[in-house]
């Protein structure tokens, strides 16, 4: 199972929920495959979707999924430290570990050798960890989300892209249309 | 020690409606972030970072408080990438409170080096930048956290040595 057939078996399971997805082609395959006003697209910056993602859980009190990927963790492994020392019940940090750089060419990352991810974020203080493979994503995501404590999900799946086009909305939309829904569900 | 403008910077913000702040702290700031770390007002998680704090905010905007950075001018040479395609690309609004180090009164020769660096940075990017070099400037302030909300950009306040010693 590579990411955009992980990604497409979550989809009943994000379908109403606020999600924070990571730059390239995580957040091209997810506008792809479910396209939803309640999704953040990164366009850019990597390592900062479970930062953003964070912020927003901090600021509100709606569930917030952050999609991140092994590569992007790596390039912001400070954030669990960060997550681990601001637990909030809402946020649910899905890392899709495929040991590899999928957005520049499949290029190796060292969570795919020696560095578990997973251990990283028990040893920065992160309480609830969970570690499964692909297939298993959804019914993890779905328990997280049943319960009521800050769950890390560091999901394996296979290095491996499929032809996806990049994402043409604007960002101001992209981040608009995700304002309003962050406000409406707070409201109602 | 916190002194009178320390409390000053703090109430600005929360009448700005700042209901988040992310710190990456310098010893010219650390009476700034002691008085914010009491305020109920605002929601203070510090970063260990200023591209993770800046990513914080992001999101914090997006979930309805208003953010703001305080962090040291060294950092602008980290957060260039993370300033022109998040905050800047996705328009949100981040007043960065910055110490100015290296500029007269400075003991560190090589915060120098960063120094003559910030404006230009500053500038490249067409960041508004305000430069408090007077204690009282910190007058502008509120007018600036205003301004910052408005035109929905980053805007950078840059406080010196000579601002800090000056400041009541």
């Amino acid at each position: 199972m590579i990411r955009s057939q992980l990604l497409k078996s979550i989809l009943p399971v994000i379908a109403d929920q606020l999600v924070v997805c990571n730059i390239g082609l995580p957040s091209q395959e997810l506008f792809m495959l479910g396209d939803q006003p309640n999704n953040f697209y990164m366009l850019g910056t990597m390592g900062l979707s479970s930062s953003i993602g964070l912020g927003v859980a901090l600021a509100q009190t709606e569930k917030v999924i952050a999609i991140d990927g092994d590569g992007s963790v790596l390039t912001n492994l400070a954030t669990l430290a960060t997550i681990a020392n601001n637990p909030r019940p809402n946020y649910i940090l899905l890392i899709v570990d495929n040991g590899s750089y999928g957005s520049t060419g499949d290029q190796p990352t060292y969570a795919g050798r020696k560095t578990s991810l997973a251990a990283v974020a028990r040893a920065c203080g992160c309480e609830n960890v969970v570690e499964c493979e692909a297939a298993e994503t959804a019914d993890a995501l779905q328990t997280a989300l049943d319960g009521d404590q800050m769950t890390v999900i560091v999901a394996k799946c296979d290095s491996g892209n499929i032809d996806v086009p990049v994402i043409e909305m604007s960002p101001i939309t992209i981040r608009e249309r995700f304002m309003g829904e962050v406000r409406r569900r707070n409201e109602s | 020690m916190v002194k009178e403008v320390d409390r000053r910077i703090v109430d600005d913000l929360v009448a700005n409606d700042i209901g988040f702040v992310t710190t990456v702290p310098c010893k010219q700031l650390a009476g700034v972030i002691e008085v914010l770390q009491g305020r109920d007002e605002i929601l203070h998680v510090p970063s260990n970072k200023e591209d993770e704090g800046m990513g914080l905010c992001a999101g914090a905007y997006m979930g309805g408080k208003r953010p703001c950075i305080i962090m040291q001018n060294t950092a602008i040479g980290v957060v260039v990438n993370t300033l022109a395609t998040l905050i800047q690309y996705y328009q949100i609004p981040l007043p960065m409170l910055i110490s100015y180090r290296g500029e007269v009164g400075e003991k560190v020769a090589c915060q120098v080096e960063m120094a003559v660096h910030t404006k230009a940075i500053l500038q490249q990017l067409g960041i508004p930048t305000y430069h408090f070099h007077h204690g009282e400037q910190v007058e502008e302030l509120d007018g600036i956290l205003k301004h910052t909300a408005m035109c929905k950009k980053p805007t950078a306040i840059l406080t010196d040595a000579n601002f800090w010693s000056t400041a009541q």
